[in-house]
This record gives C-alpha cells, structure tokens and sequence, in this order.
C-alpha cells in the first residue's frame, strides 16, 4: 500500500535498489513495473526505453536536469529520501515539477514519515511509501496539519498576498 | 507594529494543535526522539543540561507590552521568574518541561507570539534594526520588508530540512546595527539614484567554527524582487550545501568553495526562471505592510527640554545615562532610551518576572506600549519624549535597567554558556560578571569609551564573540579549569571585521588581567580620547597588544577592581553548580 492523492492504494511497482556487488551498467532489470536507478537508466537508457511502463529514482544527491527531456518518459518518478533530514528531495521534486513540467506521478520513498508529509506535498509529491515500521493510516493525518499556507510553491501558484484581500492596520483595528 | 489578521491567527494556532500532537506522541512513544528532535528544534525547544530550553521567537525585536507581559506570565508559571534575551532579539527560558510546552504555545498564540523556527536546520527569526523607524540616519523602514520575509519564511516546505540553520538579517539604515555582514543572508535596504527603493544583498557571512564576513551578491536588487531572490539563493544552498560534515554545512562554506562568481551565476540561472512569477512583491502588500509601522500620534514638541539639562547639572548619573543610554531620535522632542540589562553583577540579558511586567507597565506609560529587544541583548523603549526622561530615568533606576553602560565596556554580550548549553566548553554568564566587577568604575569604562566586549563558551559563537572589539571564546575544559582564547580587533557595522587571537589561551581568573593588559596597551597608545579601541587596534596592529598581555606571569586569583578599592569575592566563582559536567 502507498498513499496516492491523499488515499491509501494498493502499488505493484518495484523499487530497484542496487546491492554492493550490482553496478549501473550490468544490472538486470527484471519485467514488470520497476522503478528504477537513475545512474541505471542513464547507463540502460537505449535498452530500457524499449518498455512500456517504467519508473526512476533519485538519490538526494542527484540532479533533475540529468533526466533532461526524459522526464515525460516515466510513469512514477520517485525520490529517496535516506533520512528525512536530508531535505535535498523537497528542491529535486520542485524542480521536476515547475522547471522539467513532469505530470505523472511523484512519489516519496525512503524515510518518509508523517511529520514531513504537508511540506512534501507542497512542492508537487502526489505519491508517497511511509516507512514500513509505520502506520500508513496514521500518516494521513499529516497532511491535514495546516488549512492555510503563506507562499508559493509547486502546490500553490499564488501566494497569500495575492489569493487574498488581507487587512491594513487602518481596518484591522 | 504588526497586528495578526485571521490568516496569521489560524496558522499559528494549527501550529499549537500540530505540535500538541507531536508532544502526546512523543510522550507515548510513537515518534522516537531522533524523530522527534528536529520537530522540537524548529519549535524552538532544546535540551540542556539541566532541563529544556524554550527559546520564543520576538520577530525582528518589536514586542508589545502586552507581549512582555505573557513573557511575565510564562517565566512565573512555568520557569524560575526569569527569562534571558539573546543575541537574535529573542527570549529564551531555561527551566522548562515538555509536558508543559504545548501550553506555554498556546498562551503565546494568545499574544500573536510563537517559537517557530527560533532554532533547527531552517530559516530562523529575521532580525533587524533596533533603531529602525527611529533612527535618524534611516533611509529605508525595514520592518514591512522583515515582515514580508517572516511570512514568506514561516513552514517554507522546501526550505524546513535544509544543511544547516539559517539566518537573514535586514537594515535600512546608513550605519548597519544588524551585523548583516555576519549573516547568511544581509540585506541593506536602500535607495538607487532614481530613488527607487531596494535591496544590496550579501551573502555567506558568519560566525561560529569559520567566522567569515558576507559577499555582495547583487548590489540592488528592486523591492519587487527580493523574494524570488532570496529563493533561488535558498534553492542553490538547499541541493549544493555540504550535508556530510555538520560543521562544513553553512551557505559560507558553499560560497567560499564556489566562490562568489560561481555561487552567483548558480542563483541567477534559478532565479531567472522565477523573476516576475507569482512571488513578486506587489506594491499593495508592501503597503499594507507598511500600514503598521507608521508613525505614533507624536506630538509637536520642541527639540530640547530645558528642564533636562538643569537635571542633568545636578545629577552626574543621570547625565551619565543621557550620554550612554539615550540616542538621538528623528522626530523632535523625542528619544530612543536604552534599558540596559547589563547590571554589572548579573547575567547579561536576564530578566525577572517583575522586571518583564514593570518594563510592560513603563512602555504604556512611556512608549506607545512597544519595545524593541536588540542583539546586544538589552531593551529599547523608541519613542519616549526627551520631557518624560527624568521621569523614566527614576523609574528604571528603581529597576535596575539604568546602569549608564550602553557601548561601553560592561555592556557585555554573553551566551548562556557551560552552565546551561550542552555545547559549551566553559561557563559565560560568571566569567561576564567577574569581568563586569574588575571594570565596574563608571569613570574607567568611561575613560575606555565605545568598546564591545563578547563572550563565548564555546566556537558556535552565539555571544558574536568574533565581531567583539575584544572577543573570549570558551575553547577547553580540563582537570576543573577552563581555557578561553582571547582576539581583538572584531567589530560589527559598516566596517564589520574578525578579530584576530592574540595567542595561548587563558584560565577564568586570568581572562579578566588579560583584558585589564590589553586597555592598559589602549591607554598608552591611543592619540587621544577620540580614537576609540578599535581604531587604535586598526591603526598599531596585534603585537603592541600581544607583547604586553604575555609579558609577565598572571596571578592564579583574581585581583583588584579597577577602582582599587575593593578585591573581587573568588569564592562565588570557583566551584561550578553544576560540576557534574565537569
């Protein structure tokens, strides 16, 4: 199960992680729905690009623009988050969403838990795995932690300033 | 000064019920205290040595008598009657449970206040001028614009987990009262020819492990703009920062690998794509902003107070304090009045429940009921008419907030230090009072004139002791002896500079002869009374200095106060109360 627009679905795709001894270049990508690498797409591109359906992971330290005009060529984009401290992921997903315009879908897999779930959906994650050890109806809640938010991002194209007429101190008073 | 609308209301409040949850499921084991604590960080809430600190944001210093009053009620209820102002223009107790932490939220929320991202690896509290409205040298207000940036700021989503803290500061005078060379961002707001109003914008200052002055970014950036600029720079920081090394982990670090050029280059290719998006200031929200920083109702007065000038006559304190506490104000038959919390013998920037509540009580009476708390960790009440001051002079006295101390030596900057902070090497808070009690002569610190003394326990440098005139920094502790290094030459403004280390470093008793050395060398070299302590440094370099303070052997107890009168108490100062950390 992951969360999906703000519900809970079933999910069949795959999260390819490479083991020490597997490289980008030799690694065999099994059939079906797999999300895989990066650095394996990269280095697979021609062969991979054959299938129908495909996802691919970013690393936190990796960068959007290496998809370069790829990105509509997936049908799950995922970033690992290897900590939820590590907050790299928040800028690669708006990235992917505002400068590369990837449509589909953006999940969040790693260390993904509750009390990050609000800002993550902000910059544009519409998908997300919370941590195995965790309650996934629990996670739900997160996204209910604010009903009102100040600035831009992928999520809100304007900002409170300009959505709304807000009081001067003349009539606030 | 800013009044919430509903919006800003509703989001603190979802704040208060967000965290409320978090805590219960802390407190019941659901989130882990790794989890947990960089959700109790950007609320503000640290572990100390002795119980939890609660540090609550007072956003850009401006603070209501209200609002005091509630700090008041949370040092009374919750904490031991006292709080301590620092460095950032916030407040912080220091005894705190977290059972209790949801509650002190929701009184604050009550008074438009919280503790949102006063620490963690976020944007923190913007700070900014405590003269600004009032100063005669300002060009430009900066509040609306610290209010902007404090909104565009608060639950950022993408800027929450960034490498490390960081902090923006903002001034809009000639002369920069903000450090904003020391920050990660300094933004001086200002005028081009045209009259068009702006922003230069630094970046990559700092202090702590690497102190580092700022560099310009861009030397104007339009006020429509300053927004989506300040994101790209926190979008370049947010992927490129180092993540790997906590103490590589500041912007500084990434702009002096790149340099400047290449840091540049990276924000403007991002910021090309955002300029005039929907994050461009508009003029209506600048106005609106600026709606609540207008001017009090002041009234016409003449310049000067006959009266004061027969009292100042009369009284040698009092006129002490006109000279040191009281600055000019921009509008006629007003003044700026600095409350110094700098009583030599007290914790630099700690106050009482009483002293909160009668502070409050004097604003209403004295003030238009607002206060200012500036970096150097004392009070500003901006507008008081030059009429009332004996009056407030009285009043403060009885308070003990009039020490006639401001820029000079006892107006000491000081971090909690060992006593409270896990991270400090040696304690601050008795090493400023024994410091305070050797140079408590008011004719001697007023012979040394304008000098800025700041200490440190440790190299994370919240007591700025690398833009102090003379800078202590705890390095060491070791078999009950605690080291410090001593550097001169630091200075915050216009001319902001690190200071230099003189050499080995120093016990706790010999920090204070050092110092007393090091004026000595002042005393001597100076062309006259004119050349301040820094100039004189600037102009004879380190070694006159250094010669004298490693010259002779220092005495292992602390010796006379500079009055001569009197031999400074060590008892009180050599056994820690709180040994078990040594």
């Amino acid at each position: 199960m992951i969360i999906k627009n703000k519900t809970l679905v079933e999910d069949s795709w795959q999260v390819l992680r490479l083991s020490d001894q597997e490289t980008a270049e030799k690694v065999t990508v099994h059939d079906g729905k797999v999300i895989v690498p990066l650095k394996v797409w990269l280095a697979q591109r021609d062969k991979l690009q054959q299938r129908g359906e495909l996802g691919v992971w970013f690393a936190s330290d990796e960068r959007p623009e290496d998809l370069k005009g790829d990105v509509q060529k997936f049908q799950v984009i995922a970033v690992d988050f290897p900590k939820f401290s590590d907050g790299r992921g928040y800028s690669i997903a708006y990235n992917l969403r505002a400068r590369l315009g990837y449509v589909g879908e953006l999940r969040a897999i790693g260390d993904v838990l509750r009390d990050q779930l609000f800002y993550m959906q902000r910059v544009g994650f519409d998908a997300f795995a919370p941590r195995a050890d965790r309650d996934i109806h629990d996670a739900l809640k997160g996204f209910e932690d604010f009903s009102e938010v100040y600035q831009t991002s992928f999520d809100q194209k304007q900002p409170l300033f300009r959505r709304t007429q807000r009081q001067s101190k003349s009539s606030s008073v | 000064m800013y009044c919430y609308d509903e919006y800003d209301q509703k989001i603190v409040d979802e704040r208060v019920a967000q965290y409320r949850d978090q805590v219960r499921r802390r407190l019941g084991n659901e989130l882990t205290e790794t989890e947990f604590l960089p959700l109790r960080l950007q609320n503000g809430l640290y572990m100390q040595v002795h119980a939890y600190m609660l540090r609550i944001a007072v956003p850009y210093g401006m603070i209501s008598s209200r609002q005091m009053r509630m700090f008041a009620h949370i040092a009374r209820k919750y904490d031991r009657s006292y709080g301590h102002f620092t460095t950032r223009q916030n407040i912080q107790f220091n005894w705190i449970k977290l059972e209790d932490t949801p509650d002190i939220l929701t009184d604050l929320a009550s008074v438009q206040m919280h503790a949102i991202q006063t620490s963690g690896n976020c944007i923190r509290n913007i700070t900014s001028d405590e003269y600004a409205g009032v100063a005669q040298d300002e060009v430009v207000d900066p509040r609306p614009f610290a209010e902007i940036l404090r909104q565009w700021s608060t639950f950022h989503p993408e800027f929450a987990y960034l490498p490390r803290k960081f902090k923006i500061a903002i001034s809009g005078g000639k002369e920069d009262r903000a450090a904003i060379l020391a920050h990660d961002i300094g933004l001086s707001v200002t005028k081009n020819a045209q009259g068009e109003v702006g922003f230069r914008v630094l970046v990559g200052g700092g202090l702590g492990r690497t102190p580092i002055v700022g560099n310009e970014i861009c030397e104007f950036v339009p006020w429509q703009h300053i927004l989506t600029y300040v994101e790209s720079i926190l979008r370049i920081y947010n992927q490129f920062g180092r993540r790997d090394n906590k103490f590589k982990a500041r912007i500084k670090i990434l702009v002096k690998a790149l340099g400047i050029d290449e840091f540049r280059r990276l924000v403007e290719a991002d910021w090309a794509d955002i300029k005039d998006g929907p994050g461009t200031l508009t003029a209506e929200e600048v106005a609106r902003m600026a709606s609540f920083f207008t001017d009090p109702n002041y009234e016409i007065l003449p310049d000067h107070d006959s009266k004061l000038n027969e009292f100042k006559v009369d009284n040698r304190n009092f006129s002490n304090w006109m000279l040191r506490n009281v600055k000019p104000h921009r509008v006629p038959g007003y003044a700026i009045v600095v409350l110094s919390v700098k009583k030599p013998g007290n914790a630099p920037g700690d106050v009482t429940d009483v002293q909160m509540d009668a502070i409050a009580d004097l604003a209403d009476r004295y003030s238009f009921g607002e206060m200012r708390i500036t970096h150097k960790q004392n009070v500003v009440f901006a507008d008081v008419k030059q009429s009332d001051l004996v009056e407030l002079w009285q009043e403060v006295n009885k308070l003990e907030l009039a020490s006639p101390n401001i820029g000079l030596l006892t107006d000491m900057i000081s971090c909690p230090g060992a006593e409270f902070c896990t991270l400090a090497n040696a304690r601050s808070i008795p090493l400023a009072k024994l410091i305070a009690e050797r140079f408590e002569s008011l004719d001697f610190q007023h012979d040394i004139g304008e000098i800025t003394l700041n200490i440190s326990g440790c190299m994370n440098a919240c007591g700025q002791n690398h833009i102090g005139n003379i800078g202590v920094t705890g390095v060491e502790k070791k078999n009950h002896e605690e080291w410090y290094q001593i550097a001169i030459g630091g200075a915050e403004g216009n001319d902001c500079s690190i200071g230099k280390i003189l050499g080995p470093s120093f016990t706790f008793f010999q920090v204070p002869q050092a110092i007393e050395r090091i004026l000595q060398v002042y005393l001597r070299e100076r062309i006259d009374e004119g050349e301040r302590f820094i100039d004189t440094v600037r102009r004879i370099g380190h070694q006159p200095f250094k010669e004298h303070v490693y010259s002779m052997d220092y005495e292992d107890e602390p010796g006379q106060s500079s009055d001569g009168e009197r031999s400074v108490t060590p008892a009180e100062y050599v056994v820690p109360f709180y040994s078990p950390r040594f």
